[in-house]
């Protein structure tokens, strides 16, 4: 018995010669055309009030994650830091929806839905910080190293997923891109393997408009990304990318999907990042101020406080409750950040080959002598 | 190995049908995958018969796309499995060289060794089968210069069974070349003999005037020139390298020592390529036993050209006996 089935593999799926029925109606995939929202709507009354806290609890303690990590970037603790401020609905939804034997696919923004999942900050940004390029245990935590090269995690999530479902093992696996990424090759390949294998993965697209400097309609002339699902075969989600609540629910019900055996779904999360792409830029020179104010009226941390203080599953109780724990968040960041790291030159080697070549025994020696002379010469 | 049968004549098409089918029988995580390698059995035939014995699961014809098949076969190895990936033809490799340098090279070194992957990438490489273009590139020096791949190329049939089965049993990401035009070239072999591990070259013939430094395709031609040498009085070792990387500088040092001669020949373009590595470690480590400076005989610096005219960019018997008469003898003593 086998997991894939191929005997029902034909070269023109539901089409004979001269056949005038029509192939399969690709209708039932496609999403929405407005985004799915939650917030302010009847909608919200039916989650649970403690997850709509968590989610609350979560999104504020993420967003003061992204502003100490921006001031240790200015004081030079960490090396870069693309901040996913503005962004935090998305970064907090998707760690959320995944169960502990799920696995994660970050890009380089994405260290709070890292963080989010339960991996120490200190270990999230060894990236960033510049002393090591992964600080987690991706087996551990199930989460995957931050993926730099754009779109390049999307098939490795494919595979995993895969690889999980051969073993009948019910593991789902998310990716997380951005609108930039859908332009390069490994997004389209992922998105064609994994419904061609039937793989339970996510791809939540956090559409928050700008490829660094470049927009969306510049980018592609696409519609919706949303819609590019079909073109797979996979149902297509578009939903308000800073309202935590439809975000949970978007997801969730796709990651229940692939769990079910139905395969993948692609979804378009609406957002936008408040803060430049990172310290290195300046947003000034390719989007108005206005642009800006008017996303940060629309700040998934401001609607969401709204609502629920509205529908009063939250109080000023809560609301100090998860500033304090930010604040402790940030607090130990800093001392965590400001302490200088260990380095060990000689690890450069370790981790190479599982064995390291003759070559690199040789360059090994070659480094440790000459750090054996430079300690000679500082004393 | 115990489950093959005993000695037997068999091309290299047909020994890495074997490893792959012995390795898929031996170990339920080595998972085969690329494009047409199920009912057709690959465009050479080397997966034939493996969909049919183990499945779809095992053995999967993917969609056309080599990064994503190669991104897939890390998520798969990121999740215990032991993926062997065919690449239809060397240049068609190409597309997945994001994954293979970024991903598959990295990461075991960019997670402190928590993610190894063992992946085995097979790719049929090189010339000299009529094929019109993109489908004969020399591509080992791509691989060979990026730190975290093994690069191994099999000149033999025996060495293609046992070197493929150790590549797949490595947990190390290996490149396994496989020369194309050797693929049905026939010998005897035993399944069940022990070949020399991945790192090591082997002498595939004894000389006393000079070595002849190769791997892979031009493998027969070399032996071939070695027997024509001896018309002219050459007596050539041929030094058969296996593995381009880890390489073998012991070996390699300890019979240029000997020879005070060597010549190193490939069918790769010269310039960057692996001959010119080979060429400087070899004179950097054996300088004062040098008689003559290395010499190259490779393929020319231009794109593969079209297959009625490739016999002059791929080294022949002559033109390795011309770098041979350039050893400068009239020195000797």
């Amino acid at each position: 018995m086998t997991v894939l089935d191929h005997r029902h593999h034909t070269g023109l799926p539901g089409w004979l010669p001269g056949a005038t029925a029509p192939r399969t109606d690709p209708a039932p995939l496609l999403p929405d055309v407005s985004p799915v929202r939650v917030l302010g709507t009847p909608g919200l009354e039916k989650y649970d009030p403690a997850l709509l806290r968590e989610l609350y609890r979560r999104l504020v303690v993420g967003r003061r994650y992204n502003q100490q990590a921006t001031t240790l970037t200015k004081q030079g603790r960490l090396a870069v830091y693309p901040a996913s401020t503005g962004q935090e609905a998305c970064q907090v939804a998707a760690a959320l929806v995944l169960g502990e034997r799920d696995w994660l696919f970050p890009s380089y923004r994405d260290t709070l839905a890292v963080v989010s999942r339960g991996v120490d900050p200190l270990e999230a940004l060894t990236l960033l910080r510049g002393n090591a390029h992964t600080g987690y245990d991706p087996l551990a935590s199930r989460t995957a190293p931050l993926c730099t090269p754009l779109g390049t995690q999307a098939p490795h999530a494919v595979g995993l997923a895969h690889a999980a479902r051969l073993r009948g093992e019910p593991v789902v696996a998310l990716a997380m891109l951005g609108d930039g990424g859908t332009s390069e090759g490994d997004f389209h390949e992922a998105l064609n393997f994994a419904a061609v294998l039937r793989a339970p993965v996510v791809f939540l697209v956090q559409n928050n408009g700008y490829a660094i400097s470049v927009p969306l309609s510049a980018q592609s002339a696409a519609p919706s990304l949303a819609h590019k699902a079909v073109g797979y075969g996979m149902p297509g989600r578009l939903v308000d990318g800073n309202d935590a609540p439809a975000l949970h629910g978007v997801l969730t019900e796709a990651v229940e999907r692939a769990r079910g055996g139905d395969g993948p779904t692609l979804v378009e999360a609406l957002t936008y990042r408040i803060d430049a792409h990172t310290n290195a830029d300046d947003a000034t020179r390719y989007r108005t101020e206005p642009e800006v104010a008017a996303w940060r009226e629309h700040d998934p941390i401001l609607l969401m406080e709204r609502s629920l203080r509205e529908l009063d599953v939250l109080d000023d109780r809560l609301v100090q409750e998860a500033a304090d724990e930010a604040e402790a968040l940030a607090a130990r960041m800093r001392a965590e950040f400001h302490a200088d790291p260990e380095l060990d030159p000689m690890a450069l080697f370790a981790h190479v080959y599982a064995e390291p070549t003759p070559q690199l025994r040789e360059q090994a020696a070659q480094l440790s002598a000459e750090l054996a002379a430079e300690a000679e010469v500082q004393h | 190995m115990s489950t093959a049968t005993p000695v037997r004549t068999s091309s290299m098409a047909q020994a890495l049908n074997s490893a792959l089918r012995d390795a898929l029988r031996e170990d339920p995580t080595v998972h085969v995958l690329g494009e047409d390698v199920g009912a057709l059995g690959g465009v050479f035939r080397i997966t034939d018969g493996l969909t049919a014995e183990f499945g779809p699961d095992r053995c999967l014809d993917t969609p056309l796309a080599e990064a994503g098949i190669l991104g897939t076969a890390i998520g798969m190895a990121m999740y215990g499995l032991r993926p062997v990936v065919e690449m239809q033809f060397d240049a068609f490799a190409y597309p997945a060289l994001e994954q293979l340098f970024s991903h598959v090279a990295k990461m075991r070194n960019r997670t402190a060794g928590r993610l190894p992957l063992p992946i085995t990438v097979r790719i049929p490489y090189g010339g000299g089968i009529g094929g019109v273009e993109h489908h004969s590139d020399a591509s080992e020096a791509y691989y060979a210069s990026t730190p975290g791949l093994h690069v191994v190329t099999p000149g033999t049939v025996a060495d293609a069974y046992g070197l493929l089965r150790a590549s797949i049993a490595s947990d190390d990401p290996v490149v396994f070349l496989e020369p194309k035009r050797l693929y049905w070239g026939k010998a005897e072999f035993d399944p069940a003999a022990p070949v020399e591990p991945i790192g090591r070259a082997v002498l595939r013939r004894t000389g006393t005037s000079a070595v002849l430094i190769t791997y892979g395709p031009s493998l027969p031609v070399c032996l071939e020139a070695a027997e024509a040498a001896k018309a002219e009085g050459w007596d050539l070792a041929v030094l058969d390298l296996r593995t381009l990387v880890p390489f073998d500088d012991e070996t390699v040092c300890r019979v240029v020592r000997s020879l005070g001669r060597a010549v190193v020949v490939h069918e790769a373009s010269g310039f960057g390529g692996t001959g010119a590595e080979i060429a400087a470690r070899v004179t950097e480590r054996c300088f004062h036993h040098l008689a003559a400076p290395v010499l190259r005989v490779t393929g020319f610096d231009i794109p593969y050209p079209p297959p009625m005219l490739e016999h002059h960019h791929l080294p022949g018997v002559d033109r390795i006996l011309d770098a041979v008469a350039r050893l400068q003898w009239e020195d000797r003593g």
